[in-house]
Parts: structure tokens; C-alpha cells; sequence
């Protein structure tokens, strides 16, 4: 039986962490390297780094970043934000990562995510999606719609009936990310989590609104999500990743407790 | 040095940078006289049986594979490189290298876990092992150690003595093979942690017994 994974997940501008105040003692705070180290040695089933670089000329300083992770850490990790082609993938694929992330591109050009599958292989391949509760309608009968460019543009598309293509399509993961509980630290959306994952065949990681080891346990039993991504909630000190393991494992959920 | 096989078959960096880190040195190569001068190898790989064995007969890796093997020298398969040391795989109905004798299958359909639900196909996280039979590749790993899977299909060794280890997923299947002086995991140890590089380190400095 698979453990439920726990994911940190790393804001990274211009090769710094932009959240992250807990490493005084440890490490060099803002370096996503150390932090990546960090985590990993708390005991994190996987890494995802959020690239929010402004900039396309600065993006070999992420690239550079991935390759230092990738000698530091041996857990798998995935990288994100910004991707746009064929050739961005490859190029974080080979400096290091195991998984790469796609959104904004992948609804413009659905056709990313087949070639992402058929060049790499679908288990590189996460389609991130940005979701908004809406009110129910004939276009968006689930009540969720896909939202791009960090969630300021909503697109009028279903976000089940995208999950659904998006499998179709050789997506291997879905990193669901609800816009209205991102950065509120008070739950995932639940309703939102379970409605995916119990229709797709593929993992789904619930992200957006954790905020304490209570809200992982919601997402990963009602939710039906098979890993939970976190960020504030270990960035700013009040759980280590461990605390939040043994809390779910005394919950009755199975989580990776030797590293 | 220990040569790491490069037949185009994913990202092969992952492991020679666990190994770099574990303190060993390693060539990813595809050249046949450096692997013929390494004092182990590792057979790695992600993708397709299919596109593995296309690859490895294209190098002309296969033929070295099989002398490597016949001549004694250690060997490691991970993932799709422990599909393909079988003799057949169900993926693209690929005849693969005999190494070991068996198949490799996918999983079937319809497999639900303990709370009834399906179980999502390719089996992808951290699962645990089950020890088998006892060998040096498997010193120090306990009970509770998880490991980092990835795949859609999994081998069946015809010896069950070959089995070393097992993972329970909707029915349990071979997650470490050994023989003479083979052995193969289904799961990435490069990507498992601690108890992944206590593995590696394990290979690194096996002994096959005559």
C-alpha cells in the first residue's frame, strides 16, 4: 500500500526562496538548496519548486538551482512555474528533476502535455491547475473553473471535464490548486479534491489552504487526495514536517515514517 | 569505476549522482570497453521495455549485457533495467535479455486497496518491502524503510529463490531480485532516501560469492 506523500513546496525568485524564516540555526535562509536539504532530512516525500522568476532571461539562474538540488537531495522533486515548451522541460528534466510541472501553457496548448508524454515519459508530466468555485452552469457543471496566470484569468472551462482530458492526454499527476483556499491556512478544499480524485486515475496532490496537521488528515481521507502539498504551514515554523507525519500516522493514516 | 549503461533510456544523471555523493566513482557510458573495464554495473532506465531493448540492441549493449553477466562481474537493474534482465515483457510484447528467467506483466485491471476504492495505475510513490530471503544487498534495511516506485508492469521471476524482496500493492509482486551476481530493484533507490543509498552503498561494495 502507497504512503500518502507530504510536499513542501518552494517559492523560488531569482534563485531565492521568497517564503521561509524558520532556518536560523540550520541554514542560510532564502537558500532553496539548503532548504531542499532541510526538508529532506525532516523527512519530506517530495520537493516541488515553484519558479517565479518575472523574468525568461533569468531562468538559467532556476536551471542552476535544480542542478544543486538534484546533487543534495535524493528523494524525487519537480519543478514549475513559467514552462511554456517542449524544450523548457526538457532542459529542468535534465539538470535534474524527476517531474516537471505544467498550467498556464498546458491550456493554451493542450497539446503540451501529449508531447511532454511521448518525449519524456507521462510520469514527468504534472499538470498543474488553478481552480475557482463558481456557481454551477451549463459550461461549468461542476461549479469549479480552470483560472491561468496565477488564477487572474478565468477560461471558462470545467476543471473536471479538464482533469479528465488532461489524463487523456498522458498528464501522469494533477497538482490541484484551489484559489480560494490558497493562503488562507484555514483547510483545503475538500469538496474540490475528492470530486478529481475520485474520477481521475491518475495521483492527485490537494493544494492550496493548509494550515494545521488537521487539515492534511481531512484532505488525504475525505479529500481522497494521495499527497498534500504544504508551504506556510512548515515555512513559518509552527509544524515540522515529522509532527505532521506522526499526527496523520496516529490519525490511522499510512505516511513514510523512516527516511 | 562503475559504469552506469546510457541507452538513451531517461534520465540516467540521478544515479551517477548518488554514487558520486555515495564516494564511488562512475562513467555513464555506452562505450563497450569501458564497460567491459568496470568493476561493476549499473542498469538503470525509465520509459518502455520496447524502446529499452531497441536501444540496447542498436548500442550493441545487449550482447555486452549478457557476456558482463556470464563473466561474474556485479550488476544492478533499476526499474525498466530489471524489467529488462528478464526474458519477456508483456510491454510491447519485448523480448528482453534472459538474464534472469521469468516475465514481466502489467498490473491487472481492477485492483481496489483496503478501503475498496481503485488502486490508480502506474503504482507510483513510497510502498514498503517485504525481505525474502536474506542477502548482503539488503543489509541494514528495516522493516518500516519505504522506497520510491514507479512503473505499470513488474517482473516474475520463474525461481521464486530469486526473489529477494516484495511490495504489497492490490497483490504482492517481486520489488528485489538477486542471482549470483545480479540483483535488481523495481523501485528507484536514487530516489528513496537514506535507506536507498544504504542499498546502493551495498552494491557499491558487494562481493558476490563464488
Amino acid at each position: 500500500m502507497l504512503s500518502k506523500r507530504i510536499i513542501p513546496c518552494l517559492d523560488v525568485r531569482d534563485g531565492r526562496t521568497t517564503k521561509g524564516v524558520r532556518f536560523k540555526d540550520n541554514v542560510d535562509i532564502g537558500d532553496p538548496v539548503a532548504m531542499a536539504r532541510f526538508y529532506y532530512e525532516e523527512g519530506a516525500d517530495e520537493i516541488v519548486f515553484y519558479d517565479i522568476t518575472a523574468s525568461h532571461e533569468r531562468r538559467g539562474i532556476m536551471i542552476d538551482v535544480v542542478r544543486r538540488v538534484a546533487e543534495t537531495i535524493f528523494i524525487p522533486f519537480s519543478v514549475g512555474g513559467g514552462i511554456r515548451t517542449l524544450e523548457d522541460m526538457r532542459e529542468v528534466l535534465l539538470a535534474g528533476a524527476e517531474k516537471v510541472s505544467i498550467n498556464s501553457a498546458a491550456v493554451r496548448h493542450p497539446d503540451l502535455i501529449a508531447q511532454g508524454a511521448e518525449a519524456f515519459g507521462s510520469q514527468c508530466v504534472v499538470l498543474g491547475m488553478d481552480v475557482k468555485r463558481v456557481r454551477p452552469s451549463a459550461a461549468i457543471r461542476s461549479g469549479y473553473e480552470v483560472v491561468i496566470n496565477g488564477g487572474r484569468t478565468p477560461m471558462g472551462i470545467d476543471a473536471l471535464e479538464w482533469a479528465l482530458r488532461a489524463v487523456k492526454l498522458g498528464a501522469g499527476e494533477i497538482c490541484l490548486n484551489s484559489i480560494d483556499a490558497d493562503g488562507t491556512q484555514e483547510g483545503y478544499e475538500t469538496n474540490l479534491t475528492s470530486l478529481i480524485s475520485g474520477q481521475v486515475r491518475i495521483p492527485v496532490i490537494a493544494s492550496g489552504g493548509a494550515g494545521k496537521p488537521e487539515h492534511l488528515r481531512d484532505v488525504l481521507t475525505a479529500g481522497r487526495a494521495d499527497a498534500a502539498l504544504i508551504a506556510s504551514m512548515v515555512h513559518y515554523g509552527s509544524y515540522p514536517i515529522s509532527e505532521i507525519k506522526s499526527y496523520l500516522s496516529r490519525c490511522g493514516i499510512r505516511v513514510r515514517q523512516s527516511w | 569505476m562503475i559504469a552506469i549503461i546510457d541507452y538513451k533510456a531517461g534520465n540516467l544523471t540521478s544515479v551517477a549522482r548518488a554514487v558520486t555523493y555515495l564516494g564511488f566513482t562512475c562513467a555513464v557510458t555506452n562505450d563497450i570497453q569501458t564497460i567491459r573495464r568496470a568493476q561493476r554495473i549499473i542498469f538503470p532506465g525509465v520509459g518502455a521495455a520496447g524502446a529499452a531493448m531497441n536501444s540496447l540492441k542498436q548500442l550493441g549493449l545487449d550482447e555486452v549485457l549478457v557476456e558482463q553477466a556470464a563473466a561474474g562481474k556485479p550488476i544492478l537493474g533499476i526499474c525498466i533495467g530489471t524489467q529488462v534482465i528478464m526474458h519477456h515483457s508483456a510491454e510491447n510484447d519485448t523480448r528482453c535479455l534472459g538474464l534472469v528467467p521469468g516475465r514481466v506483466v502489467a498490473f491487472p485491471a481492477g485492483l481496489a486497496g483496503e478501503n475498496g476504492r481503485p488502486l490508480k495505475i502506474p503504482h507510483m510513490g513510497w510502498n514498503r518491502i517485504q525481505i525474502q530471503t536474506d542477502h548482503p544487498f539488503l543489509a541494514g534495511i528495516r522493516p518500516e524503510d519505504e522506497f520510491y516506485f514507479v512503473h505499470s508492469y513488474y517482473p516474475i521471476p520463474d525461481d521464486p529463490a530469486c526473489v529477494l524482496a516484495t511490495t504489497d500493492y492490490g497483490l504482492s509482486f517481486t520489488a528485489v531480485i538477486g542471482q549470483d551476481n545480479l540483483v535488481a530493484t523495481q523501485f528507484h533507490l536514487e530516489k528513496s532516501g537514506r535507506p536507498g543509498l544504504r542499498m546502493l552503498t551495498n552494491f557499491c561494495i558487494w562481493k558476490p560469492s563464488a
